[in-house]
């Protein structure tokens, strides 16, 4: 087996297989590259070249100007994600911990219904959670969009945590009773320095899916409170004067650069912790 | 250190199921190692789990020092327990482990560290303070475990099938480690088993269960050559006691029973006295120890032909068929006949038991009952 790794040889079959992957891998890599280019082009340049052109000029307004469109937007869009990715998973490893290690009547049956809620389309609590929203006083509020995103990411970050947690075994936690220690002791000195993978899997998940979030956004939020991937969509859809392509395409790059960050520096343990249910007994 | 009492403990996992642990009654002094052993199932685990104060019991009492301790946490007891799995906390080094329980409950930081000098002393892994577990073998992590409970000075240690996980020769040792830090310390101790070898070998008194039941409870003594039913008897012994059904004739006081081979026969004399065992249906138990080799001028001798031989080193055993059942004699290597070969077998009726077929308890023995036998250690166990 080693060996044949070893001594891989460029056959002709081989060579076909990487070609394939070369191509495949060029034709996602293009709308980025698209993108990159055309932030760093000058609108003259953008109209006189192709799509695929080096710019002429090499530019950073329309990095300057995109920035200082969606500054307000972006620090909005962290002030939401931030705490909604660390509240939601907080309170999903807590689930976890409650479900799998101190299991009560009728808790299979409650873990059941909150899996309901990885189901639920967006759009199918969008009025009911606009009326909680509003009978809370919390509508139109970065604290209101909170709210909404860690109530909809509890389902994900719950089952997250549960199905590590059902892993461990259970004597870890009858140990730490004889041992003295209390629910939150158990729970914070034993299982969480246990649960770095399965806590970077819920950061990267919530944090991916908060700050894409559109539709909440666009519903819950208005003016100066909005996200900046509904403030991306009413830059790039104004129909008022001269398309600034560089700056749409800078203001996108902005939109998405937090969660490739994060997906750079927490990507390892994603699949670790995506797996770690699965071989550790 | 303490004494450790159960009064009529139950335990059932709601109505309608059958109780998991049932009337369970026994006593241990102080320092006094007890094993619980029964094949799996039995509700030993249980039982234990339920000491520790990781179960709620349903009904009953558990005394440590004479104070009921039944409705307290498992954190108030003062009980340690050693796992199976060892549960080590996987992200804490070894030193950590031992310390988790003392930092909890507020000890000294200086007391703290002359704990675990001492424990790590004790179990010779000073050199291993500074690993995680995942580092450790599994006969190190075994003796991590052990450091945890002894770190605490506890009541009452609990160790819930401590050897299981080793391998064979390593468990061997590990029994000879536990027995000889017993010895030394003089703890008092439950041990789960499922192997009557760690019963017989490492207990003060015996416990042996089955079906949330104690079928006898006993010194290892007791249980090997008293054995108060026939599971008791079966469950206790490698190779396991030889069962040979019989029909006893005779009349009061001379009962005799026939055994036959396809080459003689012998009516054995019973030590039955005067019960009346009439048509009953009885069977005998012999140890592989108690057929011996005829020797010049034995009265009660049968001829038999070899079928089997086992040679396992020390012993011999030779398998024979009387009555139509299989049995087992344990022989000196150098006289142990060959296959085929004819042996003429001397039976020590005195020592030979008598089981009723159908309840399965063994008859009296014609002098004493099984209670008066063993001096004051109530044998208990009850009818199935």
């Amino acid at each position: 087996m080693t060996s044949a790794v070893l001594k891989p040889g460029l056959t002709p079959s081989r060579v076909l297989i990487y070609a394939v992957l070369i191509l495949a891998c060029l034709m996602y890599l293009v709308p980025l590259v698209v993108m990159l280019l055309t932030s760093f082009k000058t609108p003259e340049d953008i109209n006189s070249g192709n799509l695929l052109t080096l710019p002429h000029v090499f530019s950073t307004l329309g990095w300057v100007k995109a920035w200082a469109t969606v500054r307000g937007y972006f620090w909005n869009s962290v002030a939401i994600t931030v705490p909604a990715v660390l509240i939601s998973t907080a309170v999903g490893a807590l689930n976890g911990y409650v479900l799998s290690m101190w299991r009560f009547r009728g808790s299979q049956l409650f873990f059941g219904l909150l899996l309901f809620g990885c189901f639920l389309p967006f759009q199918a609590v969008l009025l009911p959670a606009s009326f909680t929203l509003g009978k809370m006083g919390l509508a139109n509020t970065t604290a209101g969009l909170v709210v909404v995103h860690v109530v909809y990411g509890l389902a994900f970050t719950t089952l997250f945590f549960r199905n590590f947690y059902v892993s461990v075994p259970e004597a870890l936690v009858k140990a730490a009773r004889l041992d003295g220690a209390g629910f939150f002791t158990i729970f914070g000195r034993v299982l969480l320095p246990m649960s770095v993978p399965t806590i970077m899997v819920c950061v990267i998940w919530q944090f991916t899916q908060i700050w894409n979030d559109f539709l909440f956004g666009v519903v819950f939020a208005s003016g100066d409170a909005q996200p900046i991937t509904v403030a991306l969509n009413n830059l790039v859809n104004t129909t008022t004067g001269v398309k600034e392509y560089n700056v749409d395409m800078a203001a996108a790059m902005i939109a998405g650069l937090p969660t490739l960050l994060v997906y750079v520096l927490a990507g390892k343990y994603f699949l670790r912790g995506l797996t770690a249910g699965a071989v550790k007994g | 250190m303490a004494t450790l009492e159960l009064r009529n403990v139950n335990k059932t996992y709601g109505s309608g199921l059958p109780d998991t642990l049932k009337d369970i009654q026994l006593k241990i002094a102080e320092g006094e190692f007890l094993i619980l052993v029964g094949p799996s199932g039995c509700g030993k685990s249980t039982l234990m789990n339920c000491i520790a104060g990781l179960e709620n019991i349903s009904g009953g009492a558990i005394l440590v020092d004479d104070a009921d301790i039944s409705q307290m946490s498992p954190k108030d007891r003062d009980i340690a327990m050693v796992f199976q799995s060892y549960a080590l906390y996987p992200t804490m080094t070894v030193r950590q482990n031992i310390e988790f329980g003392l930092k909890i409950r507020k000890v000294p930081k200086a007391q703290i560290d002359q704990e675990v000098e001492r424990v790590a002393k004790l179990l010779q892994i000073e050199h291993l303070l500074a690993r995680k577990p995942g580092q450790l073998s599994g006969g190190q992590q075994q003796r991590v475990a052990m450091g945890r409970a002894l770190a605490r000075r506890p009541k009452i240690y609990l160790f819930d099938e401590p050897l299981s996980n080793l391998d064979a020769k390593l468990r061997v040792e590990m029994r000879t480690e536990m027995k000889l830090m017993h010895q030394r310390l003089k703890t008092t101790t439950v041990y789960v088993t499922h192997d009557q070898i760690e019963a017989m070998t490492l207990g003060d008194k015996v416990a042996v269960m089955k079906d949330g039941i104690i079928q006898q409870f006993g010194t290892p003594k007791e249980i090997y050559s008293e054995p108060a039913n026939l599971f008791v008897a079966s469950f206790i012994g490698s190779p396991p006691m030889n069962f040979i059904p019989v029909k006893p004739a005779g009349g009061r006081g001379r009962w005799h029973v026939p055994l036959a081979t396809d080459l003689g026969q012998l009516s054995l004399p019973l030590a039955a006295g005067d019960a009346d065992l009439d048509q009953r249906e009885l069977i005998l138990g012999l140890r592989p120890e108690q057929l011996a080799l005829a020797a010049e001028g034995d009265s009660a001798v049968l001829q038999a032909r070899v079928e089997v031989t086992e040679p396992t080193g020390p012993d011999t055993l030779i398998f024979v068929t009387i009555n139509g059942t299989k049995v087992c004699c344990r022989l000196a290597p150098d006289l142990a006949p060959a296959v085929g070969e004819m042996l003429k077998l001397s039976f020590d009726a005195g020592k030979a038991l008598l089981f009723d077929a159908k309840t399965g308890e063994r008859l009296a023995r014609e002098s004493k009952t099984p209670a008066e036998g063993s001096a004051g250690n109530v044998a208990q166990f009850r009818g199935r």
